[in-house]
C-alpha cells in the first residue's frame, strides 16, 4: 500500500561529510545539518516538501507573493518558494516543524491555539513564521506593527491573528520575568 | 453532492446492526485510516464512535473539511449524545464512505460533501442519533452487568450511573456494549436543557496539528515511488492543441514523461476535464515546473477566441435596453403599470465582475492505480463526485475506489469540481505509476469555474407616501450551468444561480418582476461560495439603500417596513422551513444597535447596512467608513447572525468573521476579467486578496440566541458585507459605488 507519510523523521538528513570545506554545502534546517545534492536551483519549499517530506512550509504562489511558505533563515522571515535552495548553504533554516523546543511550544503557537485563529489552517504556518520574526525583533508590536505583515489569508483570519500574536507577545514576557 | 437521506443514514445503522464489532470492518485493515493503530481491546459503536478501554473515545469526522469548521462541530453532535466529555473525546477523519446496497450506491457514513452549507443541518438530525444510539448501547451493557432496568440508569460524562450512585466508566463497558444488536427505533435525544456540549465555544480539534505543521491537506500526501505532475493547459477557452514539441522538455533532468490530455470537445458537458492540455511528469514538482516551461506547444483558439468582459458588458446592457430575450423568472402583480402610474420612481445597474475562488491551497490531487483499484487523497468538496470520474475513467468499480480525506486548504465551492482529479487520473492511467498534480496559482486563476459576471437593472416605483409598490429586477448575465451534465439535459431553468426567485423582497412587493436574460460566454462558470446570493444581495441591498436616500426614509426603517410583521414565506430551494421576515428583521435591528444606526457621526464618516437571507440562515452587516484621499478605512466592522441553534460559538464567530472579510476583500479588489479570450489574471500579483492592513481591526459578530433547528455558517456571513459597505461609502461620500470591485471604480468616481 502507498506510503502516505509526511514525517521528515522518515527521511533521515544524509550522513554529515567529513572535513570543515563541506560546511559550505551545508545547511541547517531545525538544528539538524543536510546536504542538499540535486538540482542547486530547486526552490527551498519544494526541497523542504518534495525531498525532506517537511510539509508544513506550504505552495500558495511560487512568485513570493503569499508568505503561505515562510521560513526563518537566519531569524529573518523568508519566502522559500523564491529562494534557492543554493542560497541557503551555511544558513539556519527553521521551519513551523522546528518553531517548537524541548520545553514546548513557541508562544505563539500556544496563543494560536488558545485563539482559535486558523480555519482552513492552509496559511497559518506562513503566518505564525512571519509572526515569529516580528517578536524576536519587536517584543511587544502595536497593531500598525501587526498590519505590516503581508502575509495572505483567504478565510479571513486577520483579526484573531492580531490577537494571537499580542498574547504571544504577553506568554513570552510572562515566561520570561 | 451526496445529498443525504436519512434512508442512507439508516440503512448503515442497519447493515451494523448484529454486527457491531464488525462495523469497522467495513473497511479493509489496510483502509482503515483513522484507526490505524488503534488498540486491540478498543471497541467500534456504530460507525462513528469508537471507544478504548481506558475510556477515551474516538468520534469520527465524516465532513470535507475546507475551513467551515465540520471537523469539530460534527464530531461535538455525536460526543453531546453520547454523553461524553469533549476533553477524552479525539476526533479523527473518516474516508469516503461509498457503500453498495441492495437499493444501490450509498454512504455508511451519510452525506461527506460540502455544499449549501448543509453539513450542520444534516447533521443536527442524523448524527446526534448516531451518537445516541452509542449511549444506550452502553446503558443497555451496563443494565445487564448489573441486572438493572435500563430505564433506572443515568449518564454523565463517560460513564454509566445506577440509582445507587455505583458507576462504570464506557470503557469498562464498551466490549459487552459492542455485542448488542442496535435499537429498532431511533432512541430518544437530549433536550437543550441537557446540553453541555452543544452551544460551547470549542476550538479547532485540528489547532495543535496546524500551528506544528503537521495537519495533513491533500498537497501534504506522497504516494511510494510517486511521480510529480504539472500541466500545461490550453490559454484560450475552449481552444484545443494544434502541436506539441515535448523535445527540450524531456531534456530537463528528472523529466519522465510528456502526456497529452485531451479536453472536452466544445461544448459538450463538463464532467472529467475542463482544457486540453500537456502534462510533464518528473521526479520533483521543481523538475516538472522547468519541464513545463521548456514545452513548445501549438494550441487552437476555439470558438470564443474575440470574447472580452468589455463585450461581455456590452452585451448585457444591450439585452436589458431592449428587453429581449427575456427569460421570466417571476411575476407578481403588474410592474408595468405600477410603475406608470406611480410618482415616484428609480432605476439603477450594479455590475459584477468574474470572480475566482482562489483557495490558498491550490488544486490537485495524489493518485495511485492499479489494475482493480484506486487510491485518491486529495483536497476535496465532492468526494462522490471524485469517485464517480475515477470510476468513468478507469472502469474501476467505485467500491474499489478508496477516497481518504484531508482537510483542505479553503474550498469556496472550486472543489465542488473534479476536473483536478479528473486530470490526475487520466495521467496516471497512462503513466502506470501514483502521480501526485501540483497545480499552480496561474492555473488556478486560468483554469477555474468562476462566478458569473452578470448586471443588474433594478426599478422601483413608489407611491405619494413612499411606499414601494413596484419592483423590477432584470439581470443579464452568464449563466451559472456551465455544460452540467445533468442541467444542460434536464433544461433546468437558466436563471438558477443568477437570480433567485424568492429573495427579499419577493413577496413584500405587490407588483414585482424578476426577468433573466442569458448572456453568452466560453467562459466555465461554477459555485462560489454563497453562490446566488452574493450575486445578488449587492445589487438589492444597494437599491434599497437608494430608494432609501432619494426618498429620504431611513435605510433602516425601509426595510423593517418591507419585512413587516414576522412570518415564515416560501423560500424554493431551501430545506430550512421557508424565509422567515421577522429572523431578518431580527439581524438587521440587532446589526443597526450595535453600530449605533441613529448616532450622528463626526464628519466624514458613514454608516451602511444591509442584510441577506441564505442558505436557512440570517445575516446583516453595519460598517463605518471614511475615505481619506481614494484610501477607503473601515473604522468599525459589525456583523449579527442568525443560525438558530448554534452549535458552536467559537466557529459560528469565526465563519462570520472570514465570511465578512471574505465579502469586502471580494468587493474592493477582486475581478476576473477577459481579453481576447483569454483570461488576464496570473496570480495574487494581479488577484490581489485582502491583507492584513487593509482588514478591519476587527469584526464585531453577535450572535442571536435561537431555539430554532440550526442552518450552516459557511456561507451566510458574505453576502450582505458587500453592499453594507457600498452603502457606508456612500454615506462618507456621497458616491454611489455600482460597480465593482469597487476600490477601482470609487478612485475613478472620486
Amino acid at each position: 500500500m502507498p506510503d502516505t507519510s509526511t514525517r521528515a523523521s522518515k527521511t533521515p538528513p544524509l550522513p554529515a561529510p567529513t572535513g570543515a570545506e563541506n560546511k559550505a554545502q551545508e545547511v541547517q534546517i531545525n538544528g539538524r545539518p543536510y546536504y542538499p545534492d540535486g538540482d542547486p536551483d530547486m526552490p527551498l519549499m519544494w526541497y523542504l516538501r518534495d525531498v525532506l517530506r517537511l510539509t508544513g512550509t506550504k505552495f500558495g504562489c511560487g512568485i513570493g507573493a503569499c508568505g503561505a511558505c515562510t521560513v526563518l533563515i537566519d531569524g529573518k522571515a523568508q519566502r522559500a518558494c523564491v529562494t534557492p535552495v543554493k542560497a541557503t548553504l551555511g544558513h539556519a533554516v527553521t521551519t513551523i516543524e522546528g518553531l517548537a523546543t524541548d520545553a514546548g511550544l513557541h508562544p505563539l503557537q500556544r496563543a494560536w491555539i488558545e485563539e482559535d485563529v486558523a480555519q482552513c489552517g492552509y496559511c497559518q504556518a506562513g503566518q505564525i513564521m512571519a509572526a515569529a520574526d516580528l517578536l524576536a525583533r519587536n517584543p511587544n508590536p502595536g497593531d500598525d506593527d501587526i498590519a505590516k505583515i503581508p502575509n495572505l489569508c483567504r478565510c479571513g483570519t486577520y483579526p484573531r491573528i492580531r490577537r494571537a500574536i499580542k498574547r504571544a507577545a504577553q506568554i513570552a514576557r510572562e515566561g520570561s520575568q | 453532492m451526496n445529498g443525504l437521506s436519512r434512508r442512507a443514514f439508516l440503512f448503515a445503522t442497519a447493515t451494523a446492526s448484529g454486527a457491531l464489532l464488525v462495523s469497522w470492518k467495513f473497511a479493509r485493515a489496510d483502509q482503515a485510516l483513522p484507526y490505524r493503530g488503534a488498540r486491540d481491546e478498543a471497541q467500534a459503536l456504530g460507525d462513528f464512535v469508537r471507544i478504548e478501554a481506558n475510556g477515551d473515545v474516538i468520534i469520527g469526522a465524516r465532513g470535507c473539511e475546507i475551513g467551515q469548521g465540520v471537523k469539530t462541530s460534527l464530531p461535538m453532535l455525536i460526543a453531546e449524545e453520547l454523553d461524553v466529555g469533549w476533553d477524552r473525546v479525539r476526533v479523527e477523519q473518516l474516508p469516503y464512505g461509498y457503500v453498495e446496497t441492495d437499493k444501490g450506491p450509498s454512504n455508511r457514513y451519510g452525506g461527506q460533501g460540502a455544499g449549501g452549507s448543509d453539513n450542520i443541518p444534516s447533521g443536527w438530525k442524523d448524527l446526534r442519533q448516531a451518537g445516541a444510539v452509542a449511549r444506550w448501547l452502553l446503558v443497555q451493557a451496563a443494565a445487564a452487568r448489573w441486572d438493572i432496568p435500563a430505564a433506572q440508569l443515568r449518564t454523565q460524562s463517560g460513564a454509566v450511573i445506577a440509582p445507587d450512585s455505583r458507576r462504570l466508566g464506557y470503557g469498562e463497558l464498551a466490549a459487552e456494549a459492542a455485542a448488542l444488536d442496535l435499537p429498532k427505533d431511533p432512541v430518544p435525544l437530549k433536550t437543550p436543557d441537557q446540553f453541555s456540549i452543544i452551544g460551547k465555544p470549542t476550538r479547532t480539534v485540528d489547532g495543535e496539528a496546524i500551528v506544528t505543521g503537521r495537519a495533513q491537506f491533500g498537497i501534504d500526501a506522497y504516494f511510494t515511488n510517486t511521480l510529480f505532475a504539472v500541466m500545461l493547459r490550453c490559454p484560450h477557452l475552449d481552444g484545443g492543441i494544434e502541436n506539441v514539441d515535448d523535445a527540450d522538455a524531456r531534456k530537463v533532468p528528472g523529466v519522465k514523461d510528456v502526456i497529452v490530455i485531451e479536453g472536452p470537445n466544445a461544448g459538450d458537458p463538463i464532467d472529467g476535464v475542463l482544457a486540453s492540455g500537456v502534462a510533464v511528469l518528473a521526479d520533483s514538482t521543481w523538475a516538472a515546473l522547468k519541464g513545463r516551461a521548456k514545452l513548445k506547444v501549438e494550441w487552437t483558439e476555439g470558438p470564443w477566441a474575440g470574447e472580452s468582459t468589455s463585450a461581455l458588458a456590452a452585451k448585457a446592457h444591450e439585452l436589458l435596453d431592449k428587453n429581449a430575450d427575456a427569460v421570466p423568472v417571476r411575476n407578481d402583480g403588474d410592474f408595468a403599470k405600477a410603475r406608470k402610474q406611480a410618482p415616484i420612481h428609480l432605476d439603477a445597474r450594479y455590475e459584477m465582475p468574474f470572480l475566482a475562488h482562489a483557495t490558498m491551497e491550490p488544486p490537485g490531487a495524489q493518485i495511485s492505480i492499479e489494475k482493480d483499484k484506486a487510491v485518491l487523497i486529495a483536497s476535496l468538496q465532492s468526494p462522490s463526485g471524485a469517485s464517480q470520474i475515477i470510476s468513468k475513467l478507469t472502469g474501476i468499480a467505485r467500491k474499489d475506489i478508496e477516497i481518504r480525506l484531508t482537510r483542505s486548504g479553503g474550498g469556496f465551492g472550486r472543489r465542488l469540481k473534479n476536473d483536478f482529479v479528473a486530470e490526475a487520473t487520466l495521467i496516471a492511467k497512462a503513466a502506470g505509476k501514483p502521480v501526485k498534480l501540483i497545480w499552480t496559482r496561474e492555473d488556478d486563476l486560468q483554469h477555474d469555474f468562476f462566478r458569473p459576471y452578470g448586471v443588474h437593472a433594478m426599478s422601483a416605483a413608489l407611491d405619494k407616501k413612499k411606499k414601494i409598490v413596484g419592483w423590477s429586477h432584470r439581470c443579464a448575465a452568464t449563466p451559472r450551468n456551465y455544460r452540467d451534465r445533468g442541467m444542460t439535459e434536464s433544461k433546468a431553468p437558466l436563471y438558477i444561480g443568477c437570480v433567485e426567485p424568492d429573495d427579499f423582497p419577493a413577496g413584500l412587493v405587490a407588483n414585482l418582476e424578476k426577468t433573466y436574460f442569458p448572456v453568452a460566454s466560453g467562459m466555465p462558470r461554477g459555485w462560489w461560495r454563497g453562490p446566488i446570493h452574493t450575486f445578488h444581495a449587492f445589487a438589492v441591498q444597494s437599491f434599497i439603500d437608494e430608494i432609501a436616500i432619494a426618498t429620504k426614509q431611513d435605510a433602516v426603517q425601509l426595510r423593517l417596513d418591507l419585512l413587516g410583521p414576522p412570518r415564515r414565506m416560501k423560500y424554493e430551494g431551501s430545506d430550512q422551513p421557508g424565509f422567515d421576515t421577522g429572523r431578518l428583521a431580527g439581524v438587521l435591528q440587532l446589526a443597526a444597535d450595535k453600530i449605533g444606526w441613529k448616532d450622528k457621526r463626526s464628519d466624514g464618516h458613514g454608516l451602511g447596512i444591509a442584510c441577506h437571507f441564505t442558505f436557512g440562515g440570517y445575516a446583516a452587516h453595519a460598517f463605518e467608513v471614511s475615505v481619506a484621499g481614494s484610501e477607503l478605512l473601515i473604522h468599525r466592522a459589525v456583523c449579527a447572525v442568525d443560525v438558530g441553534r448554534v452549535v458552536n460559538p467559537l466557529g459560528v464567530e469565526a465563519q462570520m468573521m472570514g465570511g465578512t472579510l471574505d465579502g469586502i476583500s471580494t468587493a474592493m479588489n477582486l475581478a476576473i476579467t477577459l481579453k481576447d479570450g483569454q483570461i488576464q489574471q496570473r496570480n495574487f500579483s494581479d488577484y490581489p486578496l485582502m491583507r492584513m492592513a487593509q482588514a478591519p481591526q476587527s469584526v464585531e459578530v453577535h450572535i442571536v440566541e435561537s431555539a430554532e433547528d440550526p442552518s450552516g455558517a459557511g456561507e451566510i456571513g458574505v453576502p450582505s458585507a458587500a453592499p453594507a459597505l457600498a452603502n457606508a461609502i456612500y454615506a462618507a461620500t456621497t458616491v454611489r459605488v455600482r460597480k465593482l470591485p469597487l476600490l477601482a471604480e470609487l478612485k475613478r468616481m472620486l
